[in-house]
Protein backbone atom coordinates (compact mmCIF):
# COMPACT_ATOMS: atom_id res chain seq x y z
CA UNK A 1 0.00 0.00 0.00
CA UNK A 2 1.27 3.36 -0.85
CA UNK A 3 1.08 6.70 1.51
CA UNK A 4 -1.30 8.07 -0.90
CA UNK A 5 -3.40 5.43 -0.73
CA UNK A 6 -2.89 5.15 3.50
CA UNK A 7 -3.70 8.87 3.52
CA UNK A 8 -7.15 8.32 1.87
CA UNK A 9 -8.11 6.05 4.30
CA UNK A 10 -7.25 7.55 7.46
CA UNK A 11 -9.05 10.27 5.70
CA UNK A 12 -12.60 8.74 5.73
CA UNK A 13 -12.11 7.02 9.11
CA UNK A 14 -11.29 9.75 10.91
CA UNK A 15 -9.66 10.21 14.51
CA UNK A 16 -7.81 12.61 16.78
CA UNK A 17 -5.33 14.84 14.66
CA UNK A 18 -1.93 15.42 15.23
CA UNK A 19 -1.49 18.85 16.98
CA UNK A 20 1.07 22.02 15.85
CA UNK A 21 1.65 23.52 18.64
CA UNK A 22 3.62 27.37 18.79
CA UNK A 23 5.16 28.13 22.20
CA UNK A 24 5.71 31.41 23.02
CA UNK A 25 8.13 31.94 25.61
CA UNK A 26 7.36 34.91 27.63
CA UNK A 27 9.46 37.29 29.83
CA UNK A 28 7.78 40.08 31.52
CA UNK A 29 4.99 39.87 29.39
CA UNK A 30 7.03 39.66 26.24
CA UNK A 31 7.22 36.97 23.85
CA UNK A 32 11.11 36.04 23.96
CA UNK A 33 13.33 33.27 22.41
CA UNK A 34 16.78 31.87 23.50
CA UNK A 35 19.23 29.24 22.31
CA UNK A 36 19.43 25.93 24.48
CA UNK A 37 17.45 28.18 27.50
CA UNK A 38 20.23 30.56 27.55
CA UNK A 39 20.35 34.54 26.07
CA UNK A 40 16.69 35.35 25.14
CA UNK A 41 16.03 38.35 23.04
CA UNK A 42 12.12 39.62 22.40
CA UNK A 43 10.57 38.44 19.81
CA UNK A 44 7.38 39.88 19.59
CA UNK A 45 3.95 40.99 21.36
CA UNK A 46 2.57 38.16 22.80
CA UNK A 47 -1.29 38.64 22.40
CA UNK A 48 -0.24 39.79 18.01
CA UNK A 49 1.83 36.31 17.90
CA UNK A 50 -0.85 34.55 19.40
CA UNK A 51 -3.65 35.58 16.88
CA UNK A 52 -0.99 35.68 14.08
CA UNK A 53 -0.79 31.79 14.86
CA UNK A 54 -3.87 31.33 15.63
CA UNK A 55 -5.03 32.79 11.93
CA UNK A 56 -1.90 30.47 10.48
CA UNK A 57 -4.06 27.40 11.67
CA UNK A 58 -2.44 26.34 14.99
CA UNK A 59 -3.67 23.78 17.12
CA UNK A 60 -2.61 25.07 20.39
CA UNK A 61 -0.37 27.55 22.41
CA UNK A 62 1.91 27.25 24.95
CA UNK A 63 2.43 30.07 27.12
CA UNK A 64 5.50 29.77 28.93
CA UNK A 65 6.64 32.32 31.32
CA UNK A 66 10.35 31.29 31.74
CA UNK A 67 11.18 33.84 34.45
CA UNK A 68 8.51 32.56 36.96
CA UNK A 69 10.19 29.59 38.71
CA UNK A 70 13.51 31.20 39.04
CA UNK A 71 12.42 34.65 40.46
CA UNK A 72 10.33 32.48 42.79
CA UNK A 73 6.70 34.38 41.23
CA UNK A 74 3.50 32.99 39.44
CA UNK A 75 2.43 34.35 36.09
CA UNK A 76 0.55 37.41 35.78
CA UNK A 77 -2.82 36.34 35.18
CA UNK A 78 -3.76 40.01 33.32
CA UNK A 79 -1.76 39.00 29.75
CA UNK A 80 -3.34 35.67 30.32
CA UNK A 81 -6.76 36.98 30.16
CA UNK A 82 -6.02 39.40 27.50
CA UNK A 83 -5.01 36.45 25.25
CA UNK A 84 -8.10 34.42 26.15
CA UNK A 85 -10.26 37.42 24.76
CA UNK A 86 -9.09 37.10 21.52
CA UNK A 87 -7.80 33.26 20.98
CA UNK A 88 -10.52 30.84 20.09
CA UNK A 89 -7.84 27.34 19.60
CA UNK A 90 -6.96 25.84 23.02
CA UNK A 91 -4.40 27.04 25.11
CA UNK A 92 -1.90 26.37 28.08
CA UNK A 93 -0.19 28.56 30.70
CA UNK A 94 2.98 27.10 32.23
CA UNK A 95 5.26 28.93 34.91
CA UNK A 96 5.80 28.99 38.46
CA UNK A 97 2.68 27.50 39.09
CA UNK A 98 2.91 26.15 43.19
CA UNK A 99 -0.65 25.90 44.18
CA UNK A 100 -4.44 25.48 43.33
CA UNK A 101 -5.27 29.09 43.95
CA UNK A 102 -2.74 30.02 41.48
CA UNK A 103 -3.87 27.35 39.05
CA UNK A 104 -7.31 29.05 39.32
CA UNK A 105 -6.46 31.96 38.48
CA UNK A 106 -5.21 31.62 35.16
CA UNK A 107 -8.10 28.77 34.44
CA UNK A 108 -10.47 31.10 35.10
CA UNK A 109 -8.62 34.41 33.72
CA UNK A 110 -9.37 31.99 30.43
CA UNK A 111 -6.64 29.25 29.81
CA UNK A 112 -7.84 25.57 29.33
CA UNK A 113 -4.73 24.09 30.94
CA UNK A 114 -1.85 24.80 33.18
CA UNK A 115 1.42 22.77 33.02
CA UNK A 116 4.19 22.59 35.84
CA UNK A 117 7.40 22.02 35.56
CA UNK A 118 9.72 23.06 38.17
CA UNK A 119 6.95 23.07 41.26
CA UNK A 120 6.32 19.13 40.76
CA UNK A 121 9.71 18.26 41.20
CA UNK A 122 9.80 19.93 44.35
CA UNK A 123 5.98 18.76 45.34
CA UNK A 124 4.84 15.96 43.32
CA UNK A 125 1.53 15.86 44.99
CA UNK A 126 1.15 19.24 43.25
CA UNK A 127 -0.23 17.17 40.24
CA UNK A 128 -2.74 15.16 42.15
CA UNK A 129 -3.67 18.12 44.40
CA UNK A 130 -4.05 20.29 40.44
CA UNK A 131 -5.59 17.15 38.94
CA UNK A 132 -8.76 16.68 41.67
CA UNK A 133 -9.71 20.12 41.32
CA UNK A 134 -9.70 20.69 38.43
CA UNK A 135 -9.37 17.08 36.47
CA UNK A 136 -6.43 15.54 34.87
CA UNK A 137 -7.33 17.00 31.04
CA UNK A 138 -6.35 20.76 32.90
CA UNK A 139 -2.59 19.42 34.12
CA UNK A 140 0.37 19.33 32.21
CA UNK A 141 3.67 18.52 33.71
CA UNK A 142 6.39 19.81 31.51
CA UNK A 143 9.90 17.96 31.93
CA UNK A 144 12.92 19.53 30.77
CA UNK A 145 15.54 16.59 30.17
CA UNK A 146 19.04 16.46 29.03
CA UNK A 147 21.25 13.55 27.63
CA UNK A 148 23.99 13.08 29.61
CA UNK A 149 26.81 10.42 29.56
CA UNK A 150 23.84 8.50 27.13
CA UNK A 151 21.44 8.96 30.63
CA UNK A 152 18.46 11.21 30.17
CA UNK A 153 18.64 13.28 33.08
CA UNK A 154 15.62 15.91 34.36
CA UNK A 155 16.70 19.19 35.11
CA UNK A 156 15.16 21.80 36.92
CA UNK A 157 14.61 25.79 36.99
CA UNK A 158 15.96 25.83 33.03
CA UNK A 159 14.50 29.41 32.47
CA UNK A 160 17.64 30.80 34.35
CA UNK A 161 20.73 28.93 33.59
CA UNK A 162 22.17 30.17 36.56
CA UNK A 163 20.17 28.82 38.30
CA UNK A 164 18.99 25.41 36.27
CA UNK A 165 19.92 22.13 37.85
CA UNK A 166 19.75 18.23 38.29
CA UNK A 167 16.63 17.22 39.50
CA UNK A 168 18.09 14.10 40.99
CA UNK A 169 15.56 11.93 38.86
CA UNK A 170 16.05 9.61 35.46
CA UNK A 171 13.72 11.24 32.83
CA UNK A 172 11.56 7.95 32.06
CA UNK A 173 10.64 6.63 35.56
CA UNK A 174 9.55 10.46 36.47
CA UNK A 175 7.45 10.58 33.23
CA UNK A 176 5.91 6.82 34.39
CA UNK A 177 5.40 8.86 37.95
CA UNK A 178 3.66 11.79 36.95
CA UNK A 179 1.18 9.85 35.21
CA UNK A 180 0.33 7.53 38.38
CA UNK A 181 0.18 11.19 40.19
CA UNK A 182 -2.56 12.61 37.28
CA UNK A 183 -0.53 13.89 34.78
CA UNK A 184 -3.02 14.72 31.74
CA UNK A 185 -0.66 15.18 29.25
CA UNK A 186 3.07 15.80 29.33
CA UNK A 187 5.74 17.96 27.34
CA UNK A 188 9.18 16.41 27.01
CA UNK A 189 11.88 19.20 26.31
CA UNK A 190 14.63 17.48 25.06
CA UNK A 191 17.17 19.84 26.09
CA UNK A 192 19.90 18.70 24.10
CA UNK A 193 18.10 19.35 20.89
CA UNK A 194 16.73 22.93 21.82
CA UNK A 195 16.98 25.88 19.73
CA UNK A 196 19.45 24.35 17.60
CA UNK A 197 17.26 23.06 15.00
CA UNK A 198 18.35 19.69 13.98
CA UNK A 199 15.52 17.66 14.55
CA UNK A 200 13.68 16.71 17.53
CA UNK A 201 15.16 13.52 19.96
CA UNK A 202 13.15 10.79 18.17
CA UNK A 203 14.97 8.28 19.93
CA UNK A 204 14.20 9.86 23.69
CA UNK A 205 10.69 10.58 22.54
CA UNK A 206 9.90 6.90 21.18
CA UNK A 207 11.32 5.80 24.36
CA UNK A 208 9.01 7.83 26.71
CA UNK A 209 5.89 7.39 23.89
CA UNK A 210 6.44 3.82 24.82
CA UNK A 211 5.62 3.94 28.85
CA UNK A 212 3.38 7.36 28.08
CA UNK A 213 -0.56 6.66 28.26
CA UNK A 214 -1.70 10.33 28.10
CA UNK A 215 -0.87 12.42 25.56
CA UNK A 216 2.60 13.28 24.74
CA UNK A 217 3.89 16.43 23.22
CA UNK A 218 7.55 16.61 21.63
CA UNK A 219 9.49 19.97 22.45
CA UNK A 220 12.84 20.48 21.14
CA UNK A 221 14.44 20.54 18.13
CA UNK A 222 12.34 21.57 15.37
CA UNK A 223 14.53 23.21 12.49
CA UNK A 224 12.28 21.78 9.04
CA UNK A 225 8.89 20.49 8.09
CA UNK A 226 10.66 17.03 7.55
CA UNK A 227 11.62 17.19 11.46
CA UNK A 228 7.57 17.30 12.17
CA UNK A 229 6.87 14.35 9.83
CA UNK A 230 9.74 12.47 11.51
CA UNK A 231 8.57 13.09 14.95
CA UNK A 232 4.98 11.68 14.24
CA UNK A 233 5.97 8.82 12.04
CA UNK A 234 9.05 7.66 14.40
CA UNK A 235 7.92 8.60 17.87
CA UNK A 236 3.87 8.36 17.49
CA UNK A 237 3.72 11.98 19.52
CA UNK A 238 0.49 13.59 19.72
CA UNK A 239 1.41 16.67 19.13
CA UNK A 240 5.01 19.32 18.26
CA UNK A 241 5.76 21.99 19.60
CA UNK A 242 8.14 24.80 18.36
CA UNK A 243 8.89 27.91 19.07
CA UNK A 244 12.11 29.71 17.01
CA UNK A 245 11.20 28.17 13.47
CA UNK A 246 8.14 29.61 13.76
CA UNK A 247 8.84 32.90 15.68
CA UNK A 248 11.83 33.33 12.55
CA UNK A 249 9.00 32.85 10.09
CA UNK A 250 11.84 29.48 9.02
CA UNK A 251 8.67 27.61 8.87
CA UNK A 252 4.63 28.24 7.85
CA UNK A 253 1.95 27.10 9.52
CA UNK A 254 -0.17 25.96 6.28
CA UNK A 255 2.38 25.42 4.64
CA UNK A 256 3.84 22.97 7.49
CA UNK A 257 0.17 21.05 7.48
CA UNK A 258 -0.03 20.82 3.60
CA UNK A 259 3.36 18.93 3.61
CA UNK A 260 1.97 16.63 6.85
CA UNK A 261 -0.62 15.91 4.83
CA UNK A 262 0.68 14.80 2.02
CA UNK A 263 3.11 12.79 4.24
CA UNK A 264 -0.05 11.03 4.92
CA UNK A 265 -0.72 12.31 8.76
CA UNK A 266 -3.45 13.04 9.75
CA UNK A 267 -4.01 17.11 10.48
CA UNK A 268 -6.88 19.63 11.00
CA UNK A 269 -6.27 22.02 7.43
CA UNK B 1 -32.72 43.45 35.85
CA UNK B 2 -29.82 43.90 33.33
CA UNK B 3 -30.62 42.80 29.79
CA UNK B 4 -28.50 39.33 28.98
CA UNK B 5 -28.31 37.68 25.34
CA UNK B 6 -27.15 34.37 26.88
CA UNK B 7 -27.89 32.85 30.09
CA UNK B 8 -24.83 30.34 30.91
CA UNK B 9 -25.89 28.03 33.73
CA UNK B 10 -23.29 28.47 36.62
CA UNK B 11 -22.77 24.28 36.98
CA UNK B 12 -19.43 24.76 39.33
CA UNK B 13 -15.75 24.68 37.41
CA UNK B 14 -13.28 26.57 36.31
CA UNK B 15 -12.72 27.90 33.04
CA UNK B 16 -16.14 29.28 32.12
CA UNK B 17 -14.50 32.77 31.27
CA UNK B 18 -13.44 31.42 27.72
CA UNK B 19 -16.99 30.70 26.92
CA UNK B 20 -17.91 34.39 27.74
CA UNK B 21 -15.23 35.89 26.15
CA UNK B 22 -16.50 33.99 22.83
CA UNK B 23 -19.74 35.49 23.17
CA UNK B 24 -17.85 38.84 23.51
CA UNK B 25 -16.20 38.53 20.26
CA UNK B 26 -19.53 38.47 18.99
CA UNK B 27 -21.06 41.09 20.20
CA UNK B 28 -23.52 39.19 22.50
CA UNK B 29 -23.93 39.61 25.89
CA UNK B 30 -23.25 36.52 28.28
CA UNK B 31 -23.77 35.94 31.72
CA UNK B 32 -22.69 32.86 33.97
CA UNK B 33 -26.09 32.68 36.62
CA UNK B 34 -27.85 30.21 39.07
CA UNK B 35 -31.11 32.55 38.96
CA UNK B 36 -33.99 30.22 37.59
CA UNK B 37 -35.81 33.61 36.52
CA UNK B 38 -33.00 35.33 34.70
CA UNK B 39 -32.31 31.65 33.04
CA UNK B 40 -36.14 31.42 32.36
CA UNK B 41 -36.45 35.15 30.67
CA UNK B 42 -33.14 34.68 29.04
CA UNK B 43 -33.27 34.62 25.11
CA UNK B 44 -30.86 31.65 24.73
CA UNK B 45 -29.44 29.82 27.64
CA UNK B 46 -26.25 27.57 27.36
CA UNK B 47 -25.40 24.54 29.88
CA UNK B 48 -22.00 24.59 29.82
CA UNK B 49 -20.05 21.70 31.57
CA UNK B 50 -16.32 21.12 33.34
CA UNK B 51 -15.99 18.70 35.83
CA UNK B 52 -18.25 15.31 36.43
CA UNK B 53 -21.52 14.60 35.71
CA UNK B 54 -22.59 13.81 38.83
CA UNK B 55 -21.36 17.02 41.02
CA UNK B 56 -22.58 18.80 38.02
CA UNK B 57 -25.95 17.23 38.81
CA UNK B 58 -25.97 17.47 42.30
CA UNK B 59 -25.14 21.46 41.42
CA UNK B 60 -28.35 21.52 39.29
CA UNK B 61 -30.70 19.73 41.70
CA UNK B 62 -29.52 22.08 44.82
CA UNK B 63 -30.87 24.76 42.95
CA UNK B 64 -33.89 23.27 41.29
CA UNK B 65 -32.66 23.71 37.96
CA UNK B 66 -32.60 19.94 36.77
CA UNK B 67 -36.64 20.28 37.02
CA UNK B 68 -36.36 23.98 34.74
CA UNK B 69 -33.94 22.90 32.32
CA UNK B 70 -36.27 20.62 30.46
CA UNK B 71 -39.03 23.11 30.30
CA UNK B 72 -37.05 25.83 28.87
CA UNK B 73 -38.55 26.76 25.49
CA UNK B 74 -35.96 29.26 24.23
CA UNK B 75 -32.87 27.83 22.64
CA UNK B 76 -30.71 25.82 24.67
CA UNK B 77 -27.33 24.80 24.02
CA UNK B 78 -25.20 21.87 26.01
CA UNK B 79 -21.46 22.19 25.46
CA UNK B 80 -19.48 19.19 26.41
CA UNK B 81 -20.35 17.84 29.84
CA UNK B 82 -23.35 20.25 29.38
CA UNK B 83 -24.45 17.83 26.03
CA UNK B 84 -24.02 14.87 28.20
CA UNK B 85 -26.35 15.90 31.02
CA UNK B 86 -28.76 15.89 28.17
CA UNK B 87 -29.27 11.80 28.07
CA UNK B 88 -31.17 10.22 30.38
CA UNK B 89 -28.14 8.65 32.70
CA UNK B 90 -24.09 8.96 32.84
CA UNK B 91 -22.01 6.29 33.73
CA UNK B 92 -19.33 8.56 34.99
CA UNK B 93 -20.69 8.74 38.90
CA UNK B 94 -23.72 6.24 37.61
CA UNK B 95 -26.16 9.74 38.07
CA UNK B 96 -29.67 10.37 36.46
CA UNK B 97 -29.19 13.32 34.42
CA UNK B 98 -31.74 15.32 32.53
CA UNK B 99 -33.54 13.29 30.35
CA UNK B 100 -34.22 15.28 27.47
CA UNK B 101 -32.39 13.47 25.12
CA UNK B 102 -32.81 9.35 25.69
CA UNK B 103 -29.91 7.20 26.16
CA UNK B 104 -27.03 6.98 28.64
CA UNK B 105 -23.44 8.12 28.27
CA UNK B 106 -20.82 5.42 28.46
CA UNK B 107 -17.14 5.58 29.44
CA UNK B 108 -15.20 5.48 26.15
CA UNK B 109 -13.03 2.49 25.61
CA UNK B 110 -9.12 2.53 24.92
CA UNK B 111 -7.49 1.40 21.80
CA UNK B 112 -3.99 0.12 20.42
CA UNK B 113 -3.12 3.65 20.09
CA UNK B 114 -5.70 5.86 20.86
CA UNK B 115 -5.61 7.84 24.29
CA UNK B 116 -8.16 8.44 27.07
CA UNK B 117 -9.17 11.41 27.89
CA UNK B 118 -10.17 12.04 23.95
CA UNK B 119 -8.35 15.39 23.67
CA UNK B 120 -7.48 17.47 20.71
CA UNK B 121 -9.10 17.96 17.59
CA UNK B 122 -11.34 15.36 15.63
CA UNK B 123 -13.82 15.74 12.75
CA UNK B 124 -17.63 15.74 12.87
CA UNK B 125 -20.06 14.41 10.42
CA UNK B 126 -23.15 16.01 10.09
CA UNK B 127 -26.24 13.89 9.01
CA UNK B 128 -28.86 15.46 9.18
CA UNK B 129 -29.93 19.05 8.57
CA UNK B 130 -30.09 21.88 11.54
CA UNK B 131 -30.29 25.41 10.79
CA UNK B 132 -27.27 26.01 13.43
CA UNK B 133 -24.97 24.27 11.28
CA UNK B 134 -26.13 25.50 7.99
CA UNK B 135 -23.16 27.42 7.28
CA UNK B 136 -20.81 24.68 8.15
CA UNK B 137 -19.60 22.15 5.47
CA UNK B 138 -20.25 18.37 5.87
CA UNK B 139 -17.45 17.77 7.66
CA UNK B 140 -15.26 19.83 10.05
CA UNK B 141 -12.95 20.27 13.00
CA UNK B 142 -13.41 20.57 16.40
CA UNK B 143 -11.82 20.66 19.89
CA UNK B 144 -12.57 17.96 22.21
CA UNK B 145 -11.79 17.34 25.82
CA UNK B 146 -13.70 14.36 27.54
CA UNK B 147 -13.77 10.37 28.16
CA UNK B 148 -17.17 9.74 28.29
CA UNK B 149 -19.03 9.77 25.16
CA UNK B 150 -23.22 9.58 23.73
CA UNK B 151 -24.51 7.11 22.37
CA UNK B 152 -25.58 7.09 18.76
CA UNK B 153 -29.86 7.33 18.04
CA UNK B 154 -32.55 9.51 16.66
CA UNK B 155 -31.43 12.26 18.05
CA UNK B 156 -27.76 12.72 16.77
CA UNK B 157 -26.83 14.88 14.01
CA UNK B 158 -22.96 14.65 14.09
CA UNK B 159 -21.12 11.56 14.88
CA UNK B 160 -17.35 11.20 15.23
CA UNK B 161 -14.85 9.21 15.88
CA UNK B 162 -11.96 7.65 18.33
CA UNK B 163 -12.23 3.91 19.20
CA UNK B 164 -15.79 4.02 18.36
CA UNK B 165 -18.61 6.19 16.81
CA UNK B 166 -19.94 8.30 18.96
CA UNK B 167 -23.06 11.41 18.61
CA UNK B 168 -20.65 14.83 18.82
CA UNK B 169 -23.97 16.70 17.91
CA UNK B 170 -27.45 16.46 19.06
CA UNK B 171 -30.33 18.35 18.77
CA UNK B 172 -34.18 17.63 19.79
CA UNK B 173 -36.74 20.53 19.61
CA UNK B 174 -35.09 23.72 20.77
CA UNK B 175 -32.36 22.01 22.85
CA UNK B 176 -28.91 21.33 20.39
CA UNK B 177 -26.18 19.51 22.29
CA UNK B 178 -22.33 19.75 21.15
CA UNK B 179 -19.26 17.48 22.58
CA UNK B 180 -16.33 19.93 21.23
CA UNK B 181 -16.12 23.28 22.80
CA UNK B 182 -17.02 26.14 20.35
CA UNK B 183 -14.91 28.39 21.76
CA UNK B 184 -11.85 26.76 21.13
CA UNK B 185 -12.72 25.46 17.74
CA UNK B 186 -11.71 28.58 15.42
CA UNK B 187 -13.74 29.39 12.82
CA UNK B 188 -15.78 26.06 13.02
CA UNK B 189 -16.97 26.77 16.23
CA UNK B 190 -17.38 30.65 16.13
CA UNK B 191 -19.74 29.60 13.00
CA UNK B 192 -21.63 27.16 15.62
CA UNK B 193 -22.00 30.17 18.03
CA UNK B 194 -23.65 32.41 15.16
CA UNK B 195 -25.64 29.37 14.47
CA UNK B 196 -26.87 29.46 17.67
CA UNK B 197 -27.55 33.02 18.12
CA UNK B 198 -29.67 32.99 14.69
CA UNK B 199 -32.14 30.35 16.24
CA UNK B 200 -35.90 32.22 17.02
CA UNK B 201 -36.05 32.94 20.90
CA UNK B 202 -39.35 31.75 22.31
CA UNK B 203 -38.02 32.36 25.86
CA UNK B 204 -41.29 33.33 27.98
CA UNK B 205 -40.74 36.43 29.75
Amino acid sequence: MNLESISKISATTGGLTRRIIACLDVRHGQVVKGVQFRNHRVVGDIVQLSQQYRDEGVDELVLYDITASPESRTVASDWVERVARVIDVPFCVAGGIRDLNQARQILNSGADKISINSPAIADPALITRLADEFGSQCVVVGIDSLRVDGQYRVKSLTGDPHATQDAGRATLPWIQQVQELGAGEIVLNCMNQDGVRSGYDVVQLAAARAICHVPLIASGGAGTYQHFAEVFQQSDVDGALAASVFHKSLIAIPELKSFLKRAGIRVRL
Amino acid sequence: MAFIDVAIIDTGGANINSLVFAFDRLNVTAQLTRDADLIRAAPRVVLPGVGAAAASMKRLSESGLDQLIPHLTQPVLGICLGMQLLFESSQEGSVKCLAIIPGTVEQMLSAPGLRIPHIGWNQTTVNAEHPIFDELPHQFFGYFVHSFAAPINEFTVGTCRHSRDFASIVTRDNFVGIQFHPERSADAGQQILRGFLSLGSTARV
